[in-house]
């Protein structure tokens, strides 16, 4: 939005690149248009369909159920736009939910300290992926399915075929994850925090734009100066502290844990980010781009329940729905590439017609 | 590295180090049944990882591999459940298997969509439409002939017939990896696929082929899984991919691309299946199995790294020129 009054501002740079600018901001900006339209449609459709679709009650549901996916979705997004990925993720929930859960359940504990906890073994999590990837060079998907495996293996045997149950937790945590302020659940409060937060440092702090400058291009960032060691590691400790907050809100949610708690859920956060328009190459999307993504994918879900389809054609949905994302992104893109190069071949036209440019004289 | 040290001829020895230890140790391990039993349980496995290093080496991967198995177990249930004869079964199967193939490796040659983004759509995908033909549902009393080839060994040996088959398609995909025009293209696409396109390799068509034949294989085995269990099921297979790639990754196949044999594959594969089999056999509980896994992955891509920093700065301490990277022959 400030790419608008930015441009008439200095008209001296104008022109062509400062055009192309602005188309490929338009283009960014009408993908995540266009996802938040295909919710507004999906919403009006379902509410004509059945008016119940959209009570106080069915709304707040959609929101408690995205709040916990749009969290790791966040995470996730900015490990993306770093050109990596972490597939651990929901080992990592399933960790801290059920670990979580043991050390409430032992006392009367204080929620801050549960939560406290829970982020703390995410962190740990998320700087062994972290010192992997970014200090010993190895690729992030090898790495990350690697410690998806032993996070996993660790939880069950934690776990033991054990499970948590809501009457053994503190009422306070129950509370943080039903209840909420003036009728609005924290769940999605902490949640929209918490991508407000994310989304601010990545689009207006110059260390938030070398995450994208790492993911357009590592030699690049590299010959820039960029520290792309210490960006990458962040990258994956904050993905590793929100999938173990999100571990702690879904102890809270459900108060029922076993150790399977968001068992494959990797790729759910891979596709929410996905179809939200962060490319999987690096170096584009928006965590908004990627928390519509998550709600969408989570709408879907509730809209067929209302709409009474077999739930089997979900999986089948998402899956084409993903498919649609990405294939619209790259048709765009290149469509915008097309578009620079033409103006930037108009461009070069001009100036070589025009008497005082360098290239006239030559 | 030099030739004695290469990451294949390490995993090779780490097998023989475990099947010495499993044949010493655990009286149970070194019969026939229970070596049988072990190799027949890694049969999917193996035989998906052979079209998947073929992705691998040349840069790509197929995370749909599973759901497309999934998709085929479903689908042998529903038609075998409507009366449909099982030789009928099998080629309508493999048919299926080649066209979820085809739908991957066309959209990442045609839209050229990165093959990890395009799989995980379809992965998601097939795996609803095994939802959608099946059900949460089980399909089973399929006729003993049939469940008892996939279970039985050849006579007079340890080996059953789902792995003489593998046996049969790797010495095939070694020969056309390894000894071959083609398997030479395979590895210059991986390593520079602008370069190999400009060479004249036909790099969109390679490709497409491969994910079609990973489509066709993960179809088989997914009839082979419906066979093994005697029971067709929309969840069958469940994540693993997540085990092949793991097994490929383990091998020695630079996920990067343009690195990687196949004998290193095999061996990982092996190895995998006789330390789960010698950890089970030892009461083991199956949540360590998973952590050894995971370890040996994380081990696989970080030893050959820590070598070469190694190198690196051995080379640097002596003033001489920076050592070449870790190479593949």
């Amino acid at each position: 939005m400030t790419v608008l009054t930015q441009s008439p501002a200095r008209p001296e740079s104008g022109g062509p690149p400062g055009g192309g600018r602005r188309l490929v901001e338009m283009v960014l900006r009408a993908r995540e248009l266009s996802i938040l339209g295909a919710l507004v449609l999906l919403v009006l459709g379902t509410t004509i369909a059945n008016p119940r679709f959209l009570s106080g009650q069915g709304v707040k549901d959609i929101f408690l159920n995205a709040s916990i996916l749009v969290l790791l979705a966040v995470g996730q997004s900015m490990v993306v736009v770093t050109r990596n990925i972490d597939l651990s993720v929901g080992s990592v929930v399933g960790l801290v939910a059920f670990s979580a859960g043991k050390f409430a359940s032992g006392g009367d504990r204080n929620v801050v300290l549960v939560v406290l906890v829970g982020v703390g073994i995410g962190l740990v999590c998320g700087l062994v992926n972290g010192l992997l990837v970014s200090f010993c060079r190895v690729p992030a998907l090898v790495v990350t399915l690697g410690t998806l495996y032993v996070i996993q293996g660790l939880d069950y045997r934690i776990a033991h075929g054990d499970q948590i149950g809501a009457a053994d937790l503190p009422s306070s945590l129950l509370s943080l994850g039903n209840d909420g302020i003036l009728g609005v659940p924290y769940l999605p409060i902490i949640t929209v925090v918490v991508m407000l937060g994310v989304g601010y440092y990545l689009r207006s702090y110059s260390s938030g734009r070398e995450y994208y400058a790492i993911g357009s291009s590592p030699e690049a960032a590299m010959l820039a100066g960029v520290p792309i060691r210490r960006r990458v590691l962040t990258a994956y400790l904050l993905s590793g502290a929100l999938a173990g907050l999100a571990g702690v809100l879904w102890l809270a949610r459900f108060g029922t844990v076993v150790a399977d708690a968001a068992h494959g859920w990797e790729l759910k956060v891979v596709s929410a980010v996905v179809v939200g328009g962060v490319a999987i190459t690096g170096g584009v999307g928006t965590v908004y781009g990627a928390a519509l993504g998550a709600l969408l994918l989570t709408t879907i879900g509730s809209v067929l329940v209302v709409l009474k389809v077999n739930s089997f054609w979900q999986d089948a949905i998402t899956g084409v729905l993903l498919l649609l994302a990405i294939s619209v992104d790259r048709l765009l893109a290149l469509r915008v590439t097309r578009a620079l190069k033409q103006r930037s071949l108009a461009s070069a036209a001009h100036r070589a017609a025009s008497p005082q440019s360098k290239e006239g004289r030559a | 590295m030099s030739r004695l040290m290469r990451w294949e001829t390490a995993v090779t020895a780490l097998l023989v180090l475990v099947f010495a230890g499993g044949a010493g140790f655990s009286p149970d391990f070194a019969n026939n049944d229970n070596l049988s039993f072990a190799l027949d349980d890694l049969s999917e496995i193996a035989l998906i990882a052979l079209p998947m290093t073929l992705l691998v080496v040349c840069g790509q991967v197929d995370l749909s591999v599973a759901s497309i198995l999934g998709l085929c177990s479903a689908l042998t249930g529903k038609l075998w459940d409507g009366g449909m004869a099982i030789e009928m079964i099998i080629p309508l199967v493999l048919v299926v298997g080649v066209v979820c193939g085809l739908v991957n490796g066309l959209l990442v040659t045609r839209l050229g969509l990165p093959s990890l983004a395009v799989t995980i759509g379809t992965l998601t995908l097939y795996r609803g439409l095994a939802y959608v033909t099946l059900g949460t549902g089980a399909i089973s009393e399929f006729p003993t002939a049939y469940t008892d080839l996939a279970t039985s060994s050849i006579p007079g040996t340890p080996i059953p017939y789902p792995v003489a088959l593998f046996v049969l398609l790797a010495a095939v995909t070694g020969v056309v990896l390894h000894a071959t025009g083609i398997g030479r293209s395979l590895f210059a696409i991986g390593a520079q696929e602008d370069a190999a396109y400009f060479a004249g390799i036909r790099v969109k068509r390679i490709k497409l082929i491969l994910f079609a034949v990973s489509g066709l294989v993960a179809g088989f085995a997914g009839v082979v899984y419906t066979l093994r269990y005697g029971s067709a099921r929309a969840d069958n297979g469940i994540g693993l991919e997540l085990a092949v790639i793991a097994a490929v990754l383990l091998g020695g196949v630079d996920f990067d691309g343009g690195k990687g044999t196949l004998g290193g594959v095999i061996a990982a594969v092996l190895l995998i299946g006789l330390l789960r089999n010698l950890l089970m056999l030892n009461d083991v509980s199956t949540e360590v199995q998973s952590i050894v896994t995971g370890l040996l992955l994380i081990i696989s891509v970080l030893t050959p790294r820590l070598i070469a920093v190694a190198r690196e700065a051995r080379g640097r301490r002596r003033g001489a020129r920076p050592a070449v990277p870790a190479a593949a022959p």
